[in-house]
């Protein structure tokens, strides 16, 4: 086992729920190594909603709560709030962050409070077996869309900016230095920080929407899909259609955080 | 503490239980007529050094109560009927992950909206099969303030030591009545305590004998626990494709409370020693019912009551022993008629069950109950 697995996997609860060649096992890859580097695994309180990603911090040997589906950001804001001095992160799903979960995602960004959150994006249910999701393109194939997706797809960053979140980034599991190094500072950030982290999934994704199953081509398809935030800035609406934006979308050192606002008030009401 | 009197309404009698029981973490959402008990808890907590926050939804609200609990805190949450529902899910998945925690329903009319200002006893099976699956609460119902104040303690005290939610059911009536609540000088508080086993050597539901848990290893004490609300193993594993490992996880999570009740017990009788009648009542219909027991006996009429100040799990025997000897029992509820055929389960054929439903909102009066006495 990779010394980093050795020190920090859960290894009743192997082997992992991911398919061979999922995303999910690169994005808990930076995490751990992050960890790793900052030595604050003592730290962690983890929690997951329900669905492939979720299933991430399982893996892990720390305090973890594996919640209910979408419940991940609501149950996360109690632990923060119990003990501010634990550092709280989410493991997110696209389904169980936008869907289910949309209105705790939105205001627990709006609230800013001090958690990492990591929507692992998938664009699809993979779990129950490949249906559309709020990220599933249009017009895009999937078990419950077989005339292809009718609806739009939601920016989940996008909507993570509006609501308030003050740390918000977008890297793909083909970019795993990117996203570990955005790991780092979202864990650094005193506030609500979302990660989308892009994700392939070969077995449903891949197969239904993207015409393979094999990871390689499916890296390769996120990879060429991608450009960077500076890239973007300088390329019309038309030419970023289908595009992944990838980077620092945003940040916010000055609006206040939530724990932080109601501690204060304890020792002078 | 020193002793004192005050004059309080129910929900805030709640508030001041929970404070006192060690709450430091409420997560709500406002809903009639429970609103009073998230407004005094977010003027009261931050004096006591607690946390009082407002969540988008009851979904939110018993969601981050479970995480506030395994955060550190005594934590709670009050609602009524649509948003009971909405907690649904978050009270099985506290059943089911052995979090303690305490779930406020102030009893509202009506399926849906319903009447949002008006009062009923229509929830008393949600609080017991709410959510799907099988599992066990505990459900305690007060009568009066002071009842609303001790029982709120003891849904506390009763969720740390059998790591279950616990339901408290005042109905509207007692929420909102104003009256006079004697406020103890000391008073037993069951503090949540870690497990005796250093974290290398536990195992977070491996259960005692009695069927019950060692300690709880919150959050950030180095136990590194895995709570999943997929059934599991002893170590919190996933083992939800194990019948045999399943089965008895959810018979334990069952057992553990009904195995208990004699211990849980909590009832008051009234003049049921000769009697013929008794009534069996519970919640503000429980006053109502004493006051009809009185003019009967003024009447000549020998009639006695047993007020139920534990719902869930059900005192069987208790109750079969109290209308042993009775001709009729009575059960005066706000609602269709739920209780009593709790009552009709645990009898046998030759004695008259009653049931005397009120839908509507309004409290069955005295007169109404001493008619159902002498009919």
């Amino acid at each position: 086992m990779h010394p980093i697995a050795e020190k920090y996997l859960r290894k009743r609860a192997l082997p992992s729920i991911f398919c061979s060649g999922c995303g999910h096992g690169t994005v808990l890859n930076a995490f751990l190594r992050v960890v790793d580097k900052l030595g604050i695994i003592d730290e962690l309180s983890l929690v997951g909603g329900i669905g492939c990603s979720s299933w991430a911090p399982v893996f892990i040997k720390a305090d973890v709560l594996h919640m209910l589906h979408g419940r991940a950001i609501a149950a996360a804001t109690g632990l923060k709030l119990a003990n501010p001095k634990r550092k709280v992160v989410v493991f997110t799903g696209d389904g169980d962050c936008t869907g289910i979960g949309g209105n705790h995602f939105l205001h627990g960004a709006r609230r800013n409070i001090d958690l990492t959150v990591i929507m692992l994006n998938n664009g699809i249910y993979g779990m129950t077996g490949g249906q559309m999701a709020p990220t599933t393109p249009t017009d895009a194939k999937t078990q419950t869309s077989p005339y292809g997706n009718m609806e739009p797809n939601l920016d989940a960053c996008a909507v993570a900016i509006s609501a308030g979140a003050t740390y918000v980034s977008r890297w793909t599991s083909a970019h795993p230095s990117g996203l570990a190094r955005s790991i780092e500072q979202a864990l650094g950030h005193k506030g609500f920080s979302f990660i989308d982290a892009v994700s392939q999934c070969p077995t449903q994704a891949g197969r239904y929407m993207h015409g393979t199953a094999d990871p390689a081509t499916l890296l390769n398809m996120i990879k060429e899909s991608s450009v960077t935030k500076a890239k973007a800035e300088k390329m019309s609406a038309d030419a970023l259609k289908d595009k992944i934006v990838v980077g620092k979308l945003h940040e916010d050192k000055e609006r206040p955080e939530l724990s932080d606002r109601l501690y204060s008030i304890m020792h002078d009401a | 503490m020193k002793e004192d009197v005050v004059i309080v309404q129910g929900n805030e009698a709640c508030v001041m239980g929970a404070i006192r029981a060690g709450c430091r973490f409420f997560a709500g959402y406002p809903i009639t007529p429970a609103t009073e008990i998230a407004e005094i808890m977010s003027h009261e907590l931050p004096k006591n050094q607690g946390v009082f926050v407002q969540m988008e939804d009851e979904i939110a609200s018993i969601s981050a109560i479970i995480g506030a609990t395994w955060g550190g805190m005594k934590a709670c949450t009050a609602t009524s009927g649509p948003g009971f529902s909405l907690m649904q899910e978050g009270i099985g998945y506290a059943a089911e992950t052995e979090t303690p925690c305490v779930v406020i329903d102030v009893m509202r009319g009506g399926p849906s909206t319903g009447q949002p200002t008006k009062s009923s006893q229509q929830d008393v099976m949600q609080a017991k099969y709410g959510s799907h699956g099988d599992y066990e609460i505990i459900a305690l119902c007060p009568s009066s303030v002071q009842e609303a104040y001790e029982l709120t303690i003891k849904a506390f005290n009763l969720a740390e030591q059998y790591r279950v939610p616990v339901i408290l059911l005042p109905d509207e009536i007692v929420g909102h009545t104003r009256e006079k609540l004697l406020i103890p000088a000391s008073i037993h508080i069951t503090e949540r305590s870690l497990p005796s086993k250093a974290p290398d050597q536990y195992k977070p539901y491996e259960p005692l004998p009695s069927g019950l848990l060692d300690g709880m290893p919150v959050f950030g004490k180095g136990y590194k626990t895995l709570v999943d609300g997929q059934l599991h193993d002893a170590h919190g594993i996933r083992a939800g494709h194990d019948a045999e490992v399943s089965g008895k996880l959810m018979e334990r999570l069952c057992k553990k409370i009904t195995d208990h009740t004699d211990d849980l017990v909590d009832v008051e009788s009234h003049f049921t020693e000769d009697a013929d009648t008794i009534v069996i009542a519970y919640g503000s219909v429980a006053r109502s019912a004493f006051a009809a027991v009185k003019q009967a006996r003024e009447q000549g009429i020998k009639a006695g009551i047993l007020k139920l100040k534990i719902l869930w799990p059900f005192p069987d025997d208790t109750i079969r022993e109290t209308i042993r000897e009775a001709k009729q029992v009575i059960v005066p509820e706000m609602n269709i008629g739920k209780i009593s055929r709790e009552i009709e389960r645990i009898t046998r054929d030759d004695k008259k069950i009653v049931s005397l439903p009120k839908l509507g909102g309004n409290l069955h009066t005295p007169g109404e109950i001493v008619d159902a006495i002498r009919r």
